[in-house]
């Protein structure tokens, strides 16, 4: 059995001092090895930015993609081998600007598979600008008088698009972050995990503290019940969507493999790419 | 008698002038007659006038003929819309409720047959159009039993009364048409056809078929004029195989998502036209830097932005070659009929595996709708080559190394494994890297890695790059094009032939890398070169021009109205030129 030591690589991350990613890649590693994988049946798919280059700090398979596209090259990879475990991870630019068509289909579309967003509320990689997590009159360097534009409530937005497991967590929780990451990976279906991810370099804002002040662990609320969409819902409204834990989970709904017509139940990568010559006889037919 | 001829219907869309076309010429195609049909159509989904021309004739044809025999017409609009196409001595046959004319003074002859009266009296005026195939079979001299397979093939379901009204339409359509005819009934009797059995299908139909037998199980695409029907064929036939077709929200998830796919092992296709190829372009070069298969369709029509949506073009040429920042390797095939669309889809699965780099099938909007007759495919010639790919089980890594994915080979292709596979781990990434996958941007990795990238395709084997038509060791001039510009040529340069010029034909079917070993020579043996093509800028004449030189020989015949070429402007346009 592995352990996480084992999904650790030799590379060294380039990412500052301090930041918050380097606790999400922690939480990947140890939730890998809680749930039973071999590095060599995962997938990391990473988007560009400071935390699309998770995927190189993980001793696993790795995609590292193009900015804002870690879904849909994730859900091409679980739909070729539905046997690969397959986390998409990377920033809050990343999946909720560029790249925010895919989330929203992939939340409806829900393909088994988990993403990850290191949600720091700016661009780190690019230095220093506004995120659509940004709050109004946050001061970047793309918004020197402050933003005017609202915050995306990211959590509300998936609820609303039909997802079936919504949580958000935060960096210094490691222990709650890995349990989150292995809850999602077992759930049958699209799961998002929110990160607050501070990064110490650009966001003098939205700091460690400034979370730990913010925050509410959804465990201090009483009887909240993650399979009720409307509590969901009016908790996040109520807490202006500052709180980490499972906020929702549908275990009914079957994922998308499980509900179209005819996909292979063994992983499609290993179908007979020749066609037989009676298949082929009956296609052309069909043609005279 | 006669061996040839041109029928065309026309009416308003939405009106059932399609399945006039499409009963018509199935049945033509089982006599064993050689068919072409280009359809002519709008944005508008009802109303509008649509029309669809038809060749038959008893040897292959791929091009919409110059003129016109017999025009179907069921309103005046497609009286004054076509007229001018009809040849001296040709026929309308119009339905008598709209009280047709025709110009007066023409060499035309109007019949005017109660289409929807006919239907009416037997059941149902929906039934016009099965008169007006009758009709038409009348002055073709067809016998009229071959509808009934054809007929029971498409109302079977709907129970033997329907099949038999259908029928009794056309017998009715039929014995009008005799009447009115008189003396005239042999007019246009066709040549009898040989009775041979072979497919007739549109260009996307054959695309979508190639890429089934050349292993594609999945498809990621967004729809789009004129390429929609391949991922509507697949969706139709995938399940069947275990795969299927995701509808994406864009086509940057589509190429993407192929890719992911790609990546992951599995032989995946995206398809769309320009405006869909623009949005994948950033995603192309991943598939280029990170070595991952990708097989692409561009149907080209009308640009730039929108452009000329239902309508021909050619000018994504120089796009889909140079297309992505950055330089990658990257193959452009054009096949130039529709049976080569599908050897061509069998062999890009191929070469995009071999070659671990993405390629590029360009049609255009008038090979993927255009109708073809297909001589039978042969299942023979469909291999599954998959180059590179690691299937055997490996060695393990040392201390947690990197599998090198992008190892340094004399022909630059390294060995490919799939996620999944034990001691195969290593990191794909856009970023520069080393062999292991891991960024680099020290100064002589990267001249490593880009060299070698780009020598993988210095020895691509494509089996024909150039279709050629080349009998002349000295030619007065040569005729260059690509993709369904092909039956256009050939019959133009049959008729400056019979003019006495020594013509040769090159088609270029490998578009990138520019086959310019193959087509240096047939230049240097012609005293001029003329390049038909459907853009404005003369893109394919440029290449020529890049690639092989001799610029001062190189002319060109460009069409941009969306219109396909006809033989007959070939010929005409050749004869100023020379
Ligand atoms: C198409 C494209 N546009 C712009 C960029 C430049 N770019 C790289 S990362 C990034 C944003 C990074 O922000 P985020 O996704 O929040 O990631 P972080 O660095 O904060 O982790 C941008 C704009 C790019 N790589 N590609
Ligand atoms: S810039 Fe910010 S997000 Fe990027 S590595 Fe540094 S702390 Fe992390
Ligand atoms: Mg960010």
């Amino acid at each position: 059995m592995a352990t996480f030591k084992d999904f650790r690589n030799d590379v060294k991350p380039n990412w500052c001092p301090g930041c918050g990613d380097f606790s999400v890649q922690a939480a990947i590693q140890r939730a890998a090895a809680n749930v039973g994988l071999e590095p060599h049946q995962l997938a990391v798919i990473s988007g560009i930015g400071c935390s699309g280059r998770i995927s190189g700090y993980i001793h696993s398979y790795g995609f590292h993609g193009i900015h804002g596209r870690a879904l849909p090259i994730a859900q091409g990879v679980k739909m070729a081998n539905r046997d690969l475990t397959v986390i998409a991870a990377g920033g809050d630019g990343d999946g909720f600007a560029i790249g925010m068509g895919h989330t929203i289909h992939a939340i409806r579309r829900n393909i088994d598979i988990t993403y990850i967003v290191m949600d720091n509320q700016i661009y780190g990689l690019t230095k220093g600008q506004t995120s659509p997590r940004s709050d109004v009159g946050f001061k970047t360097k793309s918004t020197p008088q402050g933003s005017v534009e609202p915050a995306l409530s990211i959590m509300e937005m998936a609820l609303s698009a039909g997802a079936t497991f919504v949580a958000q967590s935060f960096s210094s929780d490691l222990k709650e972050l890995t349990h989150l990451i292995e809850e999602a990976i077992k759930h049958k279906g699209f799961s998002l995990i929110n990160v607050f991810s501070p990064c110490v370099t650009y966001n003098k804002v939205n700091t460690y503290d400034w979370f730990k002040e913010h925050l509410t662990n959804l465990s201090t609320i009483d009887e909240y019940d993650p399979s009720d969409r409307t509590m969901a819902m009016q908790t996040l409204m109520k807490h202006k969507g500052l709180v980490t834990g499972l906020i929702y989970q549908n275990k009914e709904q079957k994922s998308y493999q499980d509900l179209i017509h005819g996909y292979s139940e063994t992983p499609l990568v290993h179908a007979n790419l020749q066609l037989s010559r009676e298949k082929f006889d009956e296609l052309v037919a069909e043609f005279m | 008698m006669v061996s040839q001829l041109s029928w065309k219907v026309g009416g308003q869309q939405g009106e059932g002038i399609e399945s006039t076309g499409e009963i018509f010429s199935i049945a033509l195609n089982r006599l064993g007659y050689y068919l072409y049909g280009y359809r002519h159509f709008s944005s508008r989904i009802k109303g509008g006038h649509t029309n669809n021309k038809i060749r038959v004739s008893t040897t292959q044809v791929r091009s919409v003929a110059d003129d016109l025999d017999i025009l179907v017409a069921f309103d005046q609009e497609s009286i004054d819309f076509n007229f001018h196409e009809l040849r001296d001595g040709g026929v309308v046959i119009a339905d008598a409720k709209f009280n047709p004319v025709i110009p007066e003074g023409s060499h035309v002859t109007l019949y005017a047959v109660p289409f929807t009266d006919i239907a009416t009296n037997l059941g149902t005026s929906l039934m016009k159009n099965m008169v007006a195939v009758g009709a038409s079979s009348a002055v073709l001299g067809l016998d009229i039993n071959v509808f009934q397979e054809v007929v029971e093939g498409i109302f079977g379901r709907k129970g033997q009364q329907v099949v038999e009204k259908n029928m009794e339409a056309i017998r009715a359509g039929a014995q009008f048409m005799k009447e009115q005819l008189g003396e005239n009934l042999q007019l246009m009797k066709l040549d009898q056809a040989d009775g041979k059995k072979r497919m007739y299908m549109i260009g996307n139909d054959a695309i979508a078929l190639g890429a089934l037998a050349g292993g594609a199980r999945f498809m990621a695409a967004y729809p789009i004029t004129p390429a929609s029907e391949i991922m509507e064929y697949l969706i139709k036939k995938l399940p069947a195989l275990g795969g299927t077709v995701i509808q994406t929200e864009d086509e940057i998830a589509a190429c993407t998502m192929a890719i992911g796919a790609n990546y992951a092992g599995v032989r995946t296709l995206t398809a769309s036209a320009g405006p869909g190829l623009s949005l994948m372009m950033e995603a192309i070069g991943l598939s280029g830097i990170t070595e991952t298969p990708l097989v692409i369709v561009d149907t080209q029509r009308g640009g730039p932005s929108t452009g000329l949506p239902t309508k021909q073009e050619q000018s994504d040429l120089m796009a889909m070659i140079y297309g992505t920042h950055g330089e990658i390797p990257k193959i452009v095939m054009a096949p130039s009929t529709v049976q080569e669309a599908f050897y061509d889809m069998v062999e890009a699965f191929n070469l995009a595996e071999e070659y671990q780099c993405p390629v590029i099938v360009l049609s255009d909007l008038q090979l993927s709708l255009g109708k073809q007759t297909v001589e039978p495919l042969e299942y023979e010639k469909i291999q599954i080559r998959r180059g590179k790919l690691v299937a055997d089980e490996l060695p393990p890594l040392a201390n947690k190394e990197n599998f090198k994915r992008y190892e340094i080979t004399d022909d630059g292709i390294s060995p490919r494994v799939l996620p999944g596979m034990i001691n195969g781990i290593h990191h794909v990434t856009g970023v520069e890297h080393a062999e292991t996958g891991k960024p680099s941007e020290v100064a002589s990795n990267r001249n490593a890695q880009m060299d070698k990238r780009l020598r993988k395709l210095k020895q691509l084997k494509f089996q024909t790059p150039v279709h050629k038509n080349a009998k002349h060791e000295e030619a007065d001039v040569l005729l260059v094009g690509f993709n369904s510009t092909r039956g256009a040529i050939e019959e133009a340069m049959e008729r400056l032939e019979r003019d006495g010029l020594k013509v040769n034909h090159a088609h270029v079917r490998l578009i990138h890398p520019f086959p310019t070993d193959e087509m240096l020579p047939l230049v240097q043996k012609a005293k001029k070169v003329i390049v038909v093509e459907h853009n404005a800028t003369g893109q394919l004449a440029n290449l020529l021009k890049m690639n092989v030189g001799h610029a001062e020989k190189i002319s060109s015949i460009l069409k941009y109205d969306g219109n396909p070429f006809l033989p007959n402007e070939v010929y005409t346009k050749s004869k100023e030129l020379l």
